[in-house]
């Protein structure tokens, strides 16, 4: 138990400074392009401009990043009054925890998923699917909540909100390159070239960070914390065995968003690149059953 | 000879500054170990309020179980009894706290056992809503309680490993008691018909 702890404490801090780097490259990046532009057009203003942009951008980061991870994942917040029996057992994995009690988000969604969000630990929020919530018995949901509220207490939402808000840029500004790289004139056709070519050696550098950060020891933690807040394993290693004979996939996951999910979004027949995020089910269940009734691993 | 004077000032100015450190960090388990206690405290009074109410729309149905209810008042008198300073608490007083809160759980428990056989009783709304909030009220208990020995073990550790406990036993931070009290869903007792 001390052991776990010992780790659990090396995770949270580490999970703490990989946040800052990530928020830091992500803002030298835009300098770096902002760099290039400005020698290339002779022009210090793009780099001034590039300075406040990548300061912008890496501190609405920070602040936006769980609003931006529930509007790309199509989850809307429930008020206490829509779904009582919910908030009751939310709050009492939140007590368990010693946290307040976060939002909860629903997806109308008929495949078994849920995540956890938020910049801190007082600004958490836990989403579920319908289809979860209508498929788990109550045992089954308080594991589920559990994991997330471990999520939240281990400080792993703010590092997989920022890598969800890191990914969609990069994607998203390949894309724009993409489409808009046939430019009218010359200069900015070089331009965007030049950025496509900075894009390509970065990506590869980018998907190492995000595989970093988002490391997949923390499903295992958050699995053996949200065992230790309920004090029942089987809960959630049930409901974790129900979750992977499902393997419906969810309609809005996208690569940006998958590791933030309890189980892999994409489904359970389709091997995507991003499926190293999740380690196998079967294993995370394992895990769960080995642990004893009251948590200590 | 000013070399050694030197090494002995940077020597105890590291001694100091590790004695703060160590100090704030036994302050802030402190601190997570009282915070985790008055949770407690706040799901007990909790369960203390709501059991009048429902003891009076118990007994409107359940004419034949004056028993459980007497049981259930005095339970719930014998653990409002017992008042301890959670930072100033013999083992024994914890035990005798614990026990006192357990039996009101187990009392508890019997009463809504023995309400099963009620239909109209279980037909009204307001004991509906009553028992609703007794169940959430004594899983937040067990819940409260977890986070509380959580924080109570941390705390101990640090009293107790070196070298944090000899800054604990210089500025007197004395290790603390675990809760423990008896799961009510567990103990419940089973009614067959």
């Amino acid at each position: 138990m001390k052991q776990e702890n010992k780790s659990l404490y090396s995770h949270k801090v580490s999970n703490i400074s990989k946040t800052w780097s990530l928020l830091i490259i992500m803002g030298g990046m835009i300098l770096g392009v902002g760099y290039i532009m400005s020698v290339y057009l002779e022009s210090p203003f793009i780099m001034i401009i590039a300075g406040f942009g990548s300061i912008f951008t890496s501190v609405g980061t920070y602040w936006f990043s769980d609003s931006i991870a529930l509007k790309t994942s199509g989850a809307k917040i429930i008020e206490r009054s829509n779904n009582r029996k919910l908030y009751d057992i939310v709050d009492n994995v939140a007590i368990a925890a010693g946290l307040p009690t976060p939002k909860i988000g629903i997806i109308e969604d008929s495949a078994f998923n849920a995540f956890a969000t938020g910049r801190n630990q007082s600004k958490g929020v836990v989403v579920f699917t319908t289809g979860l919530l209508k498929a788990l018995n109550k045992e089954e949901i308080i594991g589920v909540a559990a994991h997330e509220m471990s999520h939240i207490a281990n400080r792993d939402v703010l590092i997989g909100t920022i890598a969800v808000v890191f990914a969609s840029t990069i994607s998203m500004s390949a894309r724009i390159i993409h489409f808009g790289g046939s430019g009218n004139n010359r200069r900015g056709g070089v331009i965007t070239l030049i950025i496509g070519i900075v894009l390509m050696f970065v990506a590869p550098f980018v998907a190492t960070i995000l595989q970093m950060s988002i490391s997949r020891k923390r499903e295992f933690l958050a699995d053996a914390t949200g065992a230790y807040l309920t004090g029942n394993p089987e809960g959630l290693a049930s409901a974790l065995e129900k979750i992977s004979r499902s393997g419906k996939p969810l309609d809005r996951a996208t690569e940006a968003t998958a590791h933030l999910f309890i189980s892999n979004p994409f489904g359970s027949k389709k091997i995507r690149k991003m499926f190293s995020t999740h380690p196998p089910i079967e294993e995370r269940i394992a895990r769960l059953r080995g642990i004893d009734k009251y948590g200590d691993i | 000879m000013f070399g050694i004077f030197a090494m002995i000032m940077i020597f105890s100015i590291a001694v100091v500054l590790g004695g703060i450190v160590i100090y704030n960090g036994l302050v802030k388990l402190r601190t997570n170990v009282e915070e985790g206690w008055s949770g407690i405290d706040v799901q007990l009074k909790r369960r203390y309020d709501l059991i009048p109410n429902l003891v009076e729309t118990v007994k409107g149905y359940a004419t034949h179980e004056n028993e459980t209810l007497s049981q259930v008042v005095e339970a719930r008198a014998k653990a409002t009894s017992i008042n301890i300073d959670v930072s100033n608490v013999t083992p024994e007083q914890m035990v005798a706290f614990s026990q006192a809160q357990s039996g009101l759980s187990g009392a508890l428990g019997k009463l809504l056992a023995v309400s099963e056989n009620y239909p109209d009783l279980k037909a009204n709304e307001n004991f509906l809503q009553l028992q609703d909030e007794l169940t959430n009220t004594e899983s937040a208990i067990q819940s409260a309680r977890r986070y509380y020995n959580g924080t109570v073990r941390d705390y101990n550790i640090k009293v107790e490993t070196v070298p944090s406990n000899i800054i604990a036993g210089l500025f007197n931070f004395a290790k603390r008691e675990f809760f423990e009290i008896a799961d009510t869903e567990k103990s419940a007792p089973k009614v067959s018909f």
